[in-house]
Protein backbone atom coordinates (compact mmCIF):
# COMPACT_ATOMS: atom_id res chain seq x y z
CA UNK A 1 0.00 0.00 0.00
CA UNK A 2 1.72 3.45 -0.93
CA UNK A 3 1.58 5.91 1.64
CA UNK A 4 1.22 10.25 1.19
CA UNK A 5 4.78 10.72 0.22
CA UNK A 6 5.08 8.15 -2.69
CA UNK A 7 1.34 9.13 -3.72
CA UNK A 8 2.49 12.59 -3.93
CA UNK A 9 5.48 11.40 -6.02
CA UNK A 10 3.25 9.92 -8.32
CA UNK A 11 0.65 12.21 -8.33
CA UNK A 12 3.73 14.70 -9.82
CA UNK A 13 4.87 11.97 -12.23
CA UNK A 14 1.62 11.51 -13.80
CA UNK A 15 1.91 14.90 -15.12
CA UNK A 16 5.15 13.97 -16.85
CA UNK A 17 5.21 10.49 -17.93
CA UNK A 18 2.09 7.73 -18.10
CA UNK A 19 1.98 5.58 -15.31
CA UNK A 20 2.21 2.10 -15.11
CA UNK A 21 -1.03 0.10 -14.32
CA UNK A 22 0.25 -1.10 -11.52
CA UNK A 23 0.61 2.65 -10.17
CA UNK A 24 -2.45 3.73 -11.70
CA UNK A 25 -4.32 1.25 -9.13
CA UNK A 26 -1.94 1.96 -6.52
CA UNK A 27 -2.61 5.70 -6.62
CA UNK A 28 -6.48 5.28 -7.24
CA UNK A 29 -6.59 3.36 -4.34
CA UNK A 30 -4.66 5.51 -2.38
CA UNK A 31 -6.73 8.40 -3.27
CA UNK A 32 -9.91 6.48 -2.61
CA UNK A 33 -8.95 6.92 1.35
CA UNK A 34 -6.87 9.58 1.86
CA UNK A 35 -8.56 12.88 1.55
CA UNK A 36 -5.23 14.81 1.83
CA UNK A 37 -4.13 13.19 -1.38
CA UNK A 38 -7.13 13.48 -3.38
CA UNK A 39 -7.12 17.64 -2.80
CA UNK A 40 -3.32 17.30 -3.55
CA UNK A 41 -4.57 15.76 -6.73
CA UNK A 42 -7.10 18.56 -7.66
CA UNK A 43 -4.31 21.17 -6.41
CA UNK A 44 -1.74 19.39 -9.10
CA UNK A 45 -4.14 20.22 -11.91
CA UNK A 46 -5.16 24.23 -11.05
CA UNK A 47 -0.66 24.45 -10.61
CA UNK A 48 -0.67 23.18 -14.28
CA UNK A 49 -3.73 25.21 -15.43
CA UNK A 50 -2.20 28.37 -13.30
CA UNK A 51 1.04 27.73 -15.25
CA UNK A 52 -0.64 27.48 -18.82
CA UNK A 53 -2.49 30.63 -18.16
CA UNK A 54 0.83 32.45 -16.55
CA UNK A 55 2.24 31.44 -19.51
CA UNK A 56 0.31 32.69 -21.85
CA UNK A 57 -0.75 29.40 -23.62
CA UNK A 58 -4.81 31.06 -22.49
CA UNK A 59 -5.44 34.64 -22.67
CA UNK A 60 -6.32 35.80 -19.27
CA UNK B 1 -9.95 45.24 -32.26
CA UNK B 2 -7.25 45.90 -34.84
CA UNK B 3 -4.29 47.29 -33.29
CA UNK B 4 -3.26 49.88 -35.93
CA UNK B 5 1.19 50.65 -35.70
CA UNK B 6 1.31 53.17 -32.97
CA UNK B 7 -1.09 51.59 -30.31
CA UNK B 8 0.76 48.58 -30.64
CA UNK B 9 3.78 50.55 -30.24
CA UNK B 10 2.40 51.69 -27.05
CA UNK B 11 0.62 48.51 -26.26
CA UNK B 12 3.87 46.78 -26.29
CA UNK B 13 5.90 49.52 -24.55
CA UNK B 14 2.83 48.70 -21.66
CA UNK B 15 3.29 45.00 -21.66
CA UNK B 16 7.08 45.50 -21.57
CA UNK B 17 6.99 44.43 -17.95
CA UNK B 18 5.21 41.93 -17.85
CA UNK B 19 7.55 40.80 -20.81
CA UNK B 20 10.75 41.02 -18.58
CA UNK B 21 9.36 39.52 -15.46
CA UNK B 22 8.40 36.13 -17.55
CA UNK B 23 11.70 36.04 -18.73
CA UNK B 24 13.68 36.78 -15.50
CA UNK B 25 11.72 34.00 -13.87
CA UNK B 26 12.48 31.97 -17.04
CA UNK B 27 16.44 32.96 -17.09
CA UNK B 28 16.93 34.49 -14.00
CA UNK B 29 19.74 35.95 -15.18
CA UNK B 30 18.60 40.04 -16.24
CA UNK B 31 20.85 40.71 -19.45
CA UNK B 32 19.14 37.29 -21.04
CA UNK B 33 16.26 38.09 -20.18
CA UNK B 34 16.91 41.69 -21.41
CA UNK B 35 17.88 40.47 -24.88
CA UNK B 36 15.00 38.12 -24.90
CA UNK B 37 12.76 40.50 -24.68
CA UNK B 38 14.34 43.15 -27.10
CA UNK B 39 14.43 40.65 -30.03
CA UNK B 40 10.55 39.65 -28.80
CA UNK B 41 9.64 43.59 -29.35
CA UNK B 42 11.69 43.82 -32.49
CA UNK B 43 9.91 40.69 -34.18
CA UNK B 44 6.20 42.02 -32.93
CA UNK B 45 6.98 45.03 -34.22
CA UNK B 46 7.58 43.90 -37.45
CA UNK B 47 4.53 41.54 -38.03
CA UNK B 48 1.51 42.66 -39.22
CA UNK B 49 -1.04 40.56 -37.70
CA UNK B 50 -4.37 41.95 -36.11
CA UNK B 51 -5.68 40.93 -32.60
CA UNK B 52 -8.80 40.83 -31.21
CA UNK B 53 -8.11 42.43 -27.90
CA UNK B 54 -5.63 42.95 -25.64
CA UNK B 55 -5.25 39.63 -24.04
CA UNK B 56 -4.74 37.56 -27.38
CA UNK B 57 -2.04 39.96 -28.13
CA UNK B 58 -0.20 39.57 -24.89
CA UNK B 59 -0.68 35.71 -25.49
CA UNK B 60 0.88 36.25 -29.02
CA UNK B 61 3.88 38.39 -27.69
CA UNK B 62 4.58 35.57 -25.10
CA UNK B 63 4.24 32.94 -27.72
CA UNK B 64 7.42 34.61 -29.33
CA UNK B 65 9.28 35.83 -26.25
CA UNK B 66 8.50 31.58 -25.22
CA UNK B 67 10.46 31.18 -28.55
CA UNK B 68 13.85 33.38 -27.73
CA UNK B 69 13.90 31.98 -24.64
CA UNK B 70 14.09 28.56 -25.73
CA UNK B 71 17.29 29.54 -28.38
CA UNK B 72 18.74 30.99 -25.38
CA UNK B 73 18.49 27.59 -23.36
CA UNK B 74 19.76 25.55 -26.22
CA UNK B 75 22.35 27.85 -27.02
CA UNK B 76 23.80 27.39 -23.15
CA UNK B 77 25.82 25.17 -22.14
CA UNK B 78 24.23 22.63 -19.52
CA UNK B 79 24.45 24.74 -16.38
CA UNK B 80 22.00 22.21 -14.68
CA UNK B 81 24.20 19.70 -14.18
CA UNK B 82 23.36 16.88 -12.09
CA UNK B 83 26.00 17.91 -9.49
CA UNK B 84 24.70 21.56 -9.19
CA UNK B 85 20.59 20.31 -8.68
CA UNK B 86 22.31 18.70 -5.35
CA UNK B 87 22.62 22.48 -4.04
CA UNK B 88 18.70 22.96 -4.24
CA UNK B 89 18.35 19.49 -2.66
CA UNK B 90 19.78 20.51 0.92
CA UNK B 91 16.59 22.19 2.05
CA UNK B 92 14.28 18.84 0.55
CA UNK B 93 14.68 16.70 3.07
CA UNK B 94 13.78 18.97 5.60
CA UNK B 95 10.55 19.86 3.56
CA UNK B 96 9.76 15.91 3.52
CA UNK B 97 10.55 15.53 7.17
CA UNK B 98 8.27 18.01 8.20
CA UNK B 99 5.23 17.78 5.75
CA UNK B 100 5.22 13.50 6.66
CA UNK B 101 5.60 11.44 9.94
CA UNK B 102 7.62 8.49 9.74
CA UNK B 103 5.31 6.34 7.64
CA UNK B 104 5.05 8.77 5.41
CA UNK B 105 1.83 9.94 5.87
CA UNK B 106 0.79 14.10 6.09
CA UNK B 107 1.06 15.55 9.59
CA UNK B 108 -2.01 16.81 10.73
CA UNK B 109 -1.18 20.15 10.28
CA UNK B 110 0.21 19.69 6.81
CA UNK B 111 -3.02 17.00 5.16
CA UNK B 112 -3.88 19.44 1.99
CA UNK B 113 -7.17 20.98 2.21
CA UNK B 114 -9.58 21.74 -0.21
CA UNK B 115 -8.83 25.24 -2.34
CA UNK B 116 -11.81 27.10 -2.82
CA UNK B 117 -12.40 28.11 -6.01
CA UNK B 118 -9.38 28.46 -7.95
CA UNK B 119 -10.96 29.86 -11.42
CA UNK B 120 -11.80 32.63 -9.18
CA UNK B 121 -8.56 33.02 -7.53
CA UNK B 122 -7.64 33.12 -11.51
CA UNK B 123 -9.67 36.46 -12.06
CA UNK B 124 -7.43 38.24 -9.45
CA UNK B 125 -4.40 39.91 -9.82
CA UNK B 126 -3.35 39.96 -6.15
CA UNK B 127 -3.00 36.00 -7.05
CA UNK B 128 -1.04 36.11 -9.99
CA UNK B 129 1.47 38.48 -7.70
CA UNK B 130 1.31 36.12 -5.37
CA UNK B 131 2.16 32.38 -8.25
CA UNK B 132 4.93 34.64 -9.29
CA UNK B 133 6.34 35.48 -5.76
CA UNK B 134 6.29 31.87 -4.93
CA UNK B 135 7.86 30.68 -8.16
CA UNK B 136 10.57 33.10 -7.26
CA UNK B 137 10.61 31.11 -4.14
CA UNK B 138 11.85 28.27 -5.52
CA UNK B 139 15.50 27.37 -5.45
CA UNK B 140 16.96 28.59 -9.01
CA UNK B 141 17.79 25.54 -10.43
CA UNK B 142 14.47 23.79 -9.52
CA UNK B 143 12.40 26.20 -10.94
CA UNK B 144 14.61 26.42 -14.36
CA UNK B 145 13.54 22.88 -14.73
CA UNK B 146 9.97 23.60 -13.64
CA UNK B 147 9.40 26.74 -15.82
CA UNK B 148 11.04 24.31 -18.83
CA UNK B 149 8.14 21.69 -18.21
CA UNK B 150 5.70 23.99 -17.46
CA UNK B 151 5.84 27.22 -19.33
CA UNK B 152 8.02 26.41 -22.16
CA UNK B 153 6.51 22.98 -22.75
CA UNK B 154 9.54 20.69 -22.88
CA UNK B 155 9.14 17.10 -22.61
CA UNK B 156 10.86 15.41 -19.50
CA UNK B 157 13.62 13.57 -22.31
CA UNK B 158 13.83 17.02 -23.88
CA UNK B 159 14.75 18.67 -20.39
CA UNK B 160 17.56 15.79 -19.71
CA UNK B 161 19.60 16.35 -22.76
CA UNK B 162 19.12 20.42 -22.30
CA UNK B 163 20.37 20.08 -18.30
CA UNK B 164 22.14 16.87 -18.56
CA UNK B 165 20.11 15.16 -15.32
CA UNK B 166 18.41 11.84 -15.58
CA UNK B 167 14.40 11.39 -16.44
CA UNK B 168 14.35 10.10 -12.56
CA UNK B 169 16.29 13.34 -11.46
CA UNK B 170 14.22 15.41 -13.44
CA UNK B 171 10.97 13.63 -12.08
CA UNK B 172 12.09 14.28 -8.64
CA UNK B 173 13.28 17.98 -9.56
CA UNK B 174 9.71 18.80 -10.75
CA UNK B 175 8.19 16.79 -7.82
CA UNK B 176 9.93 18.86 -5.63
CA UNK B 177 9.04 22.36 -7.49
CA UNK B 178 5.42 21.37 -7.21
CA UNK B 179 5.92 20.51 -4.10
CA UNK B 180 7.24 23.71 -2.94
CA UNK B 181 4.71 25.85 -4.91
CA UNK B 182 1.57 24.05 -3.71
CA UNK B 183 2.39 25.00 -0.18
CA UNK B 184 3.12 28.20 -0.56
CA UNK B 185 0.14 28.73 -2.68
CA UNK B 186 -1.66 27.21 -0.06
CA UNK B 187 0.05 29.49 2.74
CA UNK B 188 0.17 32.50 0.95
CA UNK B 189 -3.23 32.38 -0.98
CA UNK B 190 -5.58 29.98 -0.21
CA UNK B 191 -5.30 29.32 3.66
CA UNK B 192 -6.53 33.00 4.10
CA UNK B 193 -8.96 32.62 0.92
CA UNK B 194 -11.65 31.95 3.60
CA UNK B 195 -11.41 28.28 2.74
Amino acid sequence: MLNCSQATELMSQEQDRPLALSERIGLRLHVLICTGCANYRRQMIVLREACRRFGGWDSR
Amino acid sequence: MRLMEPDRQSELNALRPDLLRFARLQLRDAGAAEDAVQETMLAALTGSHSFESRSSYKTWLIAILRNKIIDIIRGQSREVAASSLADDEAGDDLLNESLFDRRGHWQPETRPGRWADPEASFEQQQFWAVFEACLDHLPAKTARVFMMREFLGFETDEICKETGISSSNCWVVLHRARMGLRACLETKWFAGAGT
